[in-house]
């Protein structure tokens, strides 16, 4: 760590894990009452185990996505940040009013905090994702732009990279396409396609800048391979990225009553939609074996390895499977989005945090990696929670295959709840793995506090 | 990569598709959005429907329910419930007023909101409004939704 303010990721990474474990016990308390329909009910039924599930990953991430840009910046522009203080300040504004709509969601029914929060005025709660009261929203958004010209003035003041400045500009675009969760017609139709200007121009669209930024930064740290090489690479990454993914938001309006010709738009460039994914791959094992050095931080490179792996995975083969109109027509709204929506978001946004948190996190804690034991352990909760998120996919996938089928495909289709019935083995199997995950999770905070021999490194490594 | 591909025909392929992609984006948005009154249903959208729709959001249906196959997967699809329970706002009022309290022993069940009989007549017709949307190739592929 070579300035001081970089350890203000510090804050946001401790608050981003644990606000993980909450979502992680959600998730499992959700895959529970997949099978045992009244578990907890009415005390928190389903819809607010869900949204607190989902609205932690959410908030876990962008706490993870401004931590990871906090300590990146600074060492990238080659200067302090602008403005350490305000940094500390959103990061208690934005906890603070995260963990009080969590408690919201909790504590009084949906409707009151509706009602609290005078969701009238300006209504615009009750949408997937975008559970957040108006107040939160405006909140999240004044966060944004504090952090936003914080980093913007650390960078525009600095060295200018290719890393910080598509970091910069992903950024840029997770706040500017924020701002359509505020516009909420009554037109269910106009309601749907704009609300996709959040979802999918976030995680098919800027996330994957910021991903591929973070993952670029990583990559040159701990293998030392030239910036040149990396950039390119990051270019045509992220330039895929946007060519396949803008038009390939066509993929979510097959059946919300837009014009036919998204059939054809939505599935030709949702199609070429893996390729930048797969080259995320390539790059990473590319990068890697044409490493200058040997990091010891190994489990680093493990999680950056994992990451370029897993969003292949996730986004792009278990994207594809069901992208096709024809094929969505089948399994639009089915478990199969579930199992395609789990290992996206694990292989893509989640690792790509974790692979920044485990290459800063001893640097923060004056190492330059976590000891050997350390480092052990933490890649056995890699193993453990990437296994086991598989496992969750293979079995929401094999559910959904049996749904489409009993449900959407045969002769004699099944009533919804009928299906569901007929799922259970796969729920559980899926609850078992999500356990699994549970147990990678915990093992994973413990490889912090793990004591053993400090790992040197190498004199010609620490350069750079 | 080779050495003929360099870093700057990488930044402009990156900027240009960008620009240009995000700009046929923005024509489409504008064709879809224009075409829209052939197919939202909106000559349908009164007064009734939009509080019924305020009436959906406020009570988070949709962290259990589908909508048009948006949504969670826990509880059935509803975009075409009208369809499903045989064209009558009533089916779909008693079935919501008839969820037991506390649920029901071991089994997935709707809670009871307790609604007037003006939000539940609000929510039918909010429900009715969506089944009347004409969707493409006319999902879902059955009525089970």
């Amino acid at each position: 760590m070579k300035y001081q303010s970089q350890s203000i990721a510090k804050l946001y990474f401790i608050a981003a894990i644990g606000l993980f474990v909450g979502q992680i016990l959600f998730g499992v308390t959700l895959g529970l009452q997949y099978v045992i329909g009244d578990f907890l009910f009415p005390e928190i039924p389903f819809n607010v185990a869900r949204m607190v599930h989902t609205n932690l990953l959410i908030v876990w991430l962008l706490f993870g996505f401004m931590g990871s840009a906090y300590y990146l910046v600074p060492e990238e522009s080659e200067r302090e940040l602008y403005a350490p203080w305000l940094a500390k300040l959103m990061f208690w504004i934005f906890l603070i009013a995260g963990a009080l709509t969590i408690l919201g969601y909790l504590m009084v029914p949906y409707a009151t905090l509706a009602e609290i929060t005078m969701n009238d005025l300006l209504p615009t709660m009750g949408r997937e994702f975008l559970e957040q009261p108006t107040i939160t929203k405006i909140g999240i958004v004044i966060v944004a732009l504090a952090f936003l010209f914080n980093i913007g003035m650390t960078i525009l003041t600095g060295r200018k990279t290719v890393i910080s400045l598509v970091l910069l500009t992903g950024l840029i675009g997770l706040a500017v396409f924020f701002l359509f969760s505020f516009y909420n017609p009554d037109n269910v139709v106009m309601d749907k396609y704009f609300w996709w200007f959040v979802v999918h121009l976030w995680v098919e669209g800027v996330w994957e800048l910021i991903m591929a930024a973070m993952l670029a930064y990583v990559l040159i740290k701990v293998t030392g391979v030239d910036r040149e090489v990396i950039e390119k690479w990051l270019y045509i990454i992220i330039a895929m990225a946007l060519i396949s993914g803008l038009i390939g938001t066509g993929h979510h309006f097959f059946w919300i009553g837009a014009p036919d010709y998204w059939q054809w738009l939505g599935s030709i460039f949702s199609a070429i939609e893996p390729i930048p994914f797969f080259m995320m791959t390539l790059f990473a094992f590319n990068v890697v074996n044409k490493r200058r050095r040997d990091h010891p931080n190994k489990a680093a490179v493990l999680w950056a390895l994992g990451t370029a792996v897993m969003a292949f995975l996730g986004a792009g083969v278990w994207g594809f499977l069901h992208t096709l109109a024809p094929v969505n027509f089948y399994t639009h709204g089915t478990q199969i989005t579930a199992a395609h929506g789990h290992m996206a978001f694990y292989g893509a946004y989640v690792m790509v945090i974790l692979t920044m948190i485990s290459y800063s996190m001893p640097l923060m804690r004056g190492k330059q990696a976590g000891n050997a034991r350390a480092q052990v352990i933490e890649m056995w909760s890699f193993w453990l929670m990437t296994v086991a998120m598989v496992f969750i996919t293979l079995f929401l996938t094999g559910a959904g295959i049996l749904q489409v089928y009993l449900q959407r495909y045969s002769d004699t289709p099944l009533g919804f709840m009928a299906t569901q019935d007929k799922l259970e083995i796969f729920y559980w199997a899926r609850e078992g793995a999500g356990v699994i995950f549970l147990i990678g999770l915990f093992l994973y905070i413990y490889s912090f506090f793990a004591k053993g021999e400090d790992v040197v490194m190498p004199e010609a490594a620490v350069a750079s | 990569m080779r050495e003929t591909f360099t870093k700057g025909m990488a930044r402009n392929i990156y900027y240009g598709g960008g620009v240009f992609f995000f700009l046929v984006l923005i024509g489409l948005t504008v064709d879809t959005v224009r075409g829209l009154p052939k197919t939202d249903n909106s000559q349908n959208l009164t007064e009734e429907v939009a509080a019924g729709k305020r009436l959906w959001e406020i009570n988070n249906c949709i962290g259990c329910h589908t909508l048009l196959g948006e949504g969670a997967y826990f509880a059935p699809e509803l975009g075409n419930v009208y369809t499903r329970f045989g064209e009558s706002t009533d089916a779909i009022k008693g079935f919501i007023m008839s969820r037991p309290k506390d649920g029901i022993p071991g089994r997935r069940s709707m809670p009871q909101f307790n609604f007037t009989p003006d939000e539940l007549e609000e929510i039918a017709q909010f429900l009715k409004y969506v089944d009347g949307i004409k969707v493409a190739r006319d999902w879902p592929p059955n009525k089970e939704g």
